[in-house]
């Protein structure tokens, strides 16, 4: 069956062109011509050379780094909890992100975006590491519990990140407004290349543990029957959605709903096989979270709308229309 | 023999997907009716139309002379009860509890609880003997228990009609005997009019006074099991080869599978 | 059907009830069968909702005496400051706690019931965060005063709930699962528009709109107080009438229709009846984490399981609103902790514990 290499090449082509796209359009809008010799034909002394090569070029590439991840992510959550509805957000990995960030910026006077990313990274994985344990501790895996241990320790970390922002100055709130609704502007490479290591184990491992993946969906038991190893799995999985999740989130601030749909789109297209599901996820996630990107850019002038917002609010209604007009593409 | 219930040409769909067409059924009053057909063919869809919780896409139902979208919803529930398929017990509550919950249609704001509804709670739960289980948590209940529970319900709700979906279902064969004798006692002793969804051939053949026969969305015959239980029928609407021999306890007709006739290929 | 004349007594009797655990009052055809032990569930909810509430308002930078303040409640105030401030400041500040916990207790659980999940609450479709963008877009776009800013919150929340509702209508039937998933959908793109109104509005209107979003006791005035004490006093016994009904559609729509439950008019009406409580809870006090999710489950521990305790639910929550107000006016932190995110601290560490004792929620 050729549709699903088809779909592949397609996507493909289709973020090559988003790519160029990023690096043509912004507030200073650049001719074709221009962004490809800064590319192919660099001269250190144009000063749209360096616009593209110093700023467009690391901020799609991390674009493309942070739509794989929450691609993965997602698809990775979904086949887990053997639910639909799984987002990586739901494992507190979101919140864990922003309360170590509000932390960084109002006790310890953090302003520039690598260190944000660096404390992110931290509760981030705090946060997830916590409700993988809270949610499989005892009797193994359970996927209600882990849907449970996320919500409730997100409430936790939300609200404890609120009372951090309200008694502190109103910079603190100013510079954490900007991160909490997402954006990937002004990431330099001090951002892009660790991210992007960390996207790499991820979504290798993801990849490793596609077929896995496949017998786990079918519930434990016939997981087991089938020679996964639940114990091993769970907490590979844990390791993924930790890395790739949590890596994007670091990054890009929390960027919701990417991880939910674009796993859906994918196994409307592909089918449930999972050795499918997961590239052409993270490519139909890498797809939205660019284009959204490129889109924010222009939607707004002067000013740029972060990528968190345009990809709820380009998610959002295909969601809604999604819920209301089909049955959910069930796992 | 008046009829108590009945679709008239009823059409039954679900999200613009047709299950049966242009059904007629007659429910006779005072009888057991049982209906039967392969999975899928329509059974508990008409089941539900007749109760009025699907409504046709065309024709109408009819209860004592009236259409039934003529009643209001309460009223109907004093005349008719339903025991389906799919119940949830809420967490935690007690037999008594869920017994008590079938005299609903019979209260109102400032009579919550009349000796009737009393009488009616005890005498449901005698008849399906859970008196002893009425302070027990229906969660903590076995598979037969628990069906006795909701049926326990049903009669509580003292309908002289009653239509119960599968009332077998999940129970081993000396219960499901035990269900359809008390249903059976209640058509006889006490005059109710029964229409049961079943599985089992045999059992519908000896407990039904009125058999139809169900197939993709129409009724295919409808009569005496003794007249309607035929081994070309048994061929037509199940794909079953078998035969026909007469039940020695009670004389109806038996069905002795003989081979499947569903090419599997 | 009507009783037989031997039971037509001139004066009320105490009847038996099949199921243990309730009792029956008859008078004359009439009869109210009601269940002792959670009636003293309620009354101690009660009592204890207005000792705590009492002593709440000798609590401040002045300090008044219990008995002061008890003599100015019963309207035998001597005048002067500790008068105004227990009847301006602190007696209104109490009420709106009183009557927002009472109102998201019950909003609560109707919500639980209507989508059969302990987790099921007013944001479950998508209300809170409409609540939000109302209140928001109010701060931001129009600079609006405390007064329009709670109107709009109101006209926020119900929009949204409404624009769920109809997104989650089919054939005539709103689904439990549908409209949790419709509203998650809505939700987030309601969340992507207040994240844009907090990052491009000016910085003052951006921080007085997070306060807001904290939720807050603080300064409340009778003005607050009297939409949510009306709606809450009218709304919740009517929502208690329809209790009954919707216990019965936990069993299944099928079965409680066959009953003789009107599921969809039920369904609509509670929905809306609870999204107007929460409405109105939001508009006194801004967002309050937790409490309408908690009250309920609290409530059917103490009291005992059978319907649907609304009741039990709005003076659970009225209790526990009261009291974390109090614990985070006396915690000695001198920092400002909004009760809005103590009772989501409190509650979700509540959560993980219920969770590392392995019980099934």
């Amino acid at each position: 069956m050729a549709r699903r290499p088809l779909v592949v090449v397609a996507s493909v082509a289709l973020l090559a062109v988003l790519a160029l796209l990023s690096f043509a359009v912004g507030t200073k809008p650049l001719a074709p011509s221009t962004t490809w010799d800064a590319v192919f034909d660099f001269d250190p002394a144009n000063a749209d050379h360096l616009l593209v090569r110093y700023l467009r070029l690391p901020r799609t590439a991390l674009a493309l780094v942070v739509g794989c991840c929450l691609g993965v992510a997602g698809a990775v959550m979904q086949a887990l909890t053997r639910n639909a509805l799984a987002d990586p957000g739901i494992l507190g990995v979101n919140a864990g992100a922003a309360a170590a960030i509000a932390a960084a910026i109002a006790f310890f006077g953090v302003t520039n975006v690598t260190s944000y990313m660096w404390f992110g990274l931290l509760g981030a994985a705090l946060a997830g590491l916590a409700v993988f344990l809270l949610g499989g501790m005892r009797r193994g895996s359970s996927p209600v519990r882990l849907v449970l241990a996320g919500a409730a320790l997100s409430i936790v970390l939300l609200a404890l990140t609120q009372v951090i922002i309200v008694n502190s100055e109103e910079t603190v709130f100013d510079q954490f407004r900007h991160w909490t609704v997402g954006s990937l502007q002004g990431r330099g490479t001090g951002v892009v290349l660790p991210v992007s290591l960390l996207a790499l184990v991820g979504v290798g491992t993801a990849f490793g543990l596609a077929k896995a993946l496949n017998a786990v969906v079918l519930g434990e038991e016939v997981g087991r029957s089938l020679g996964t190893d639940p114990v091993r799995v769970w907490s590979l999985t844990a390791l993924v959605v930790i890395l790739t999740s949590g890596a994007a989130t670091a990054a890009a601030g929390p960027v919701g709903f990417v991880g939910l749909t674009a796993p859906h789109l994918a196994r409307f297209v592909t089918g449930p096989d999972h050795r499918w599901v997961l590239p052409v996820s993270m490519l139909f996630s890498a797809i939205l979270v660019l284009g959204a990107d490129v889109l924010g850019r222009v939607v707004a002038p002067p000013g740029e709308v972060g990528v968190g917002i345009m990809v709820a609010l380009i998610g959002g209604p295909f969601f809604v229309y999604l819920v209301r007009n089909r049955k959910l593409v069930q796992l | 023999m008046s009829e108590l219930l009945a679709a008239r040409e009823v059409t039954l769909a679900y999200d613009g997907a047709t299950v049966a067409r242009d059904v007629s059924v007659a429910v006779p009053a005072g009888r057991v009716t049982v209906i039967i057909g392969p999975n899928a063919c329509g059974k508990t869809t008409l089941l539900r139309a007749l109760a009025r919780l699907l409504a046709p896409k065309s024709g109408n139902v009819v209860l004592d002379g009236k259409d039934i979208r003529r009643y209001g919803t309460k009223e109907v529930a004093r005349r008719l009860g339903l025991l389906p398929q799919a119940m949830t017990a809420p967490f935690g509550i007690t037999v008594a509890d869920l017994v008590a919950r079938g005299r609903f249609p019979h209260q109102e704001l400032f009579r919550q609880w009349s000796p009737a509804d009393e009488e009616a709670v005890q005498a449901a739960m005698r008849l399906t003997r859970v008196t002893a289980l009425a302070e027990r948590e229906v969660d903590e209940l076995s598979g037969g228990q628990r069906q006795r529970v909701w049926l326990a319900m049903v009669l509580a709700q003292q309908t002289p009609l009653m239509l119960l979906d599968e009332p077998t279902t999940y129970l081993d064969i000396a219960h499901q005997l035990d269900v359809l004798e008390l249903c059976r006692k209640l058509n006889r002793e006490e005059g109710r009019t029964l229409v049961m969804v079943l599985h089992d051939l045999n059992q519908a053949a000896r407990y039904a006074d009125h058999l139809v026969v169900m197939k993709d969305g129409a009724v295919v015959a409808e009569g005496a099991p003794a007249d309607v239980l035929t081994v070309e029928l048994l061929a037509r609407t199940f794909a079953l080869e078998a035969r026909i021999a007469t039940d020695p306890v009670s004389s109806t007709p038996m069905v002795i599978p003989v081979a499947s006739l569903e090419r599997h290929d | 059907m009507s009783a037989p004349a031997a039971h037509r007594n001139a004066s009320p009797t105490v009847a038996k009830h099949a199921a243990r655990g309730s009792a029956v009052w008859r008078w004359r055809g009439l009869s109210l069968a009601w269940r002792p032990r959670r009636a003293a569930v309620v009354l101690a909810l009660m009592a204890t909702t207005a000792l705590v509430a009492a002593v709440a308002m000798t609590v401040g930078t002045f300090h008044v005496a219990l008995a002061d303040v008890l003599a100015i409640l019963a309207g035998r105030g001597e005048g002067g400051v500790a008068e105004r401030i227990v009847m301006n400041i602190r007696l209104p500040r109490v009420l709106a706690g009183v009557f927002a916990g009472a109102a998201l207790g019950a909003s609560g659980a109707v919500f639980q019931s209507v989508s059969r999940n302990a987790l099921g609450s007013p944001d479950v479709i998508g209300f809170t965060t409409g609540a939000a963008t109302g209140a928001i877009s109010q701060i931001v776009l129009f600079g609006g005063g405390p007064n329009q800013v709670a109107v709009a919150a109101v006209i926020g929340g119900v929009l949204t709930a409404a624009v769920v509702y109809l997104l989650a209508l089919r054939g005539g039937m709103v689904g439990g699962y549908r409209l949790l998933l419709t509203g998650i959908g809505v939700g987030a793109i309601l969340g992507a528009l207040n994240g844009l109104l907090l990052v491009r509005g000016a910085l003052d209107d951006a921080v007085n709109a997070n306060l807001w979003l904290a939720g807050s006791l603080n300064a409340r005035k009778w003005t607050h107080v009297y939409p949510v004490m009306l709606g809450t006093l009218a709304l919740v016994p009517l929502l208690a009438l329809g209790a009954r009904r919707l216990s019965l559609m936990e069993m299944g729509d099928d079965l409680a229709r066959q009953l003789g439950v009107a599921v969809e008019r039920t369904r609509l009406l509670s929905v809306f009846g609870a999204v107007l409580l929460a409405a109105l809870a939001t508009a006194a006090t801004g967002p309050i984490a937790f409490v309408a999710l908690a009250a309920p489950q609290l409530v059917v521990r103490l009291g005992g399981r059978s319907d649907l305790p609304v009741i039990g639910a709005a003076a659970m929550g009225a209790c526990l609103l009261v009291v974390a107000d109090l614990v985070t006016q006396l915690a000695p932190l001198g920092a400002n902790l909004p009760i809005g995110r103590m009772t989501g601290v409190i509650g979700g560490v509540y959560l993980i514990w219920l969770l590392t004792r392995g019980r099934n929620l």
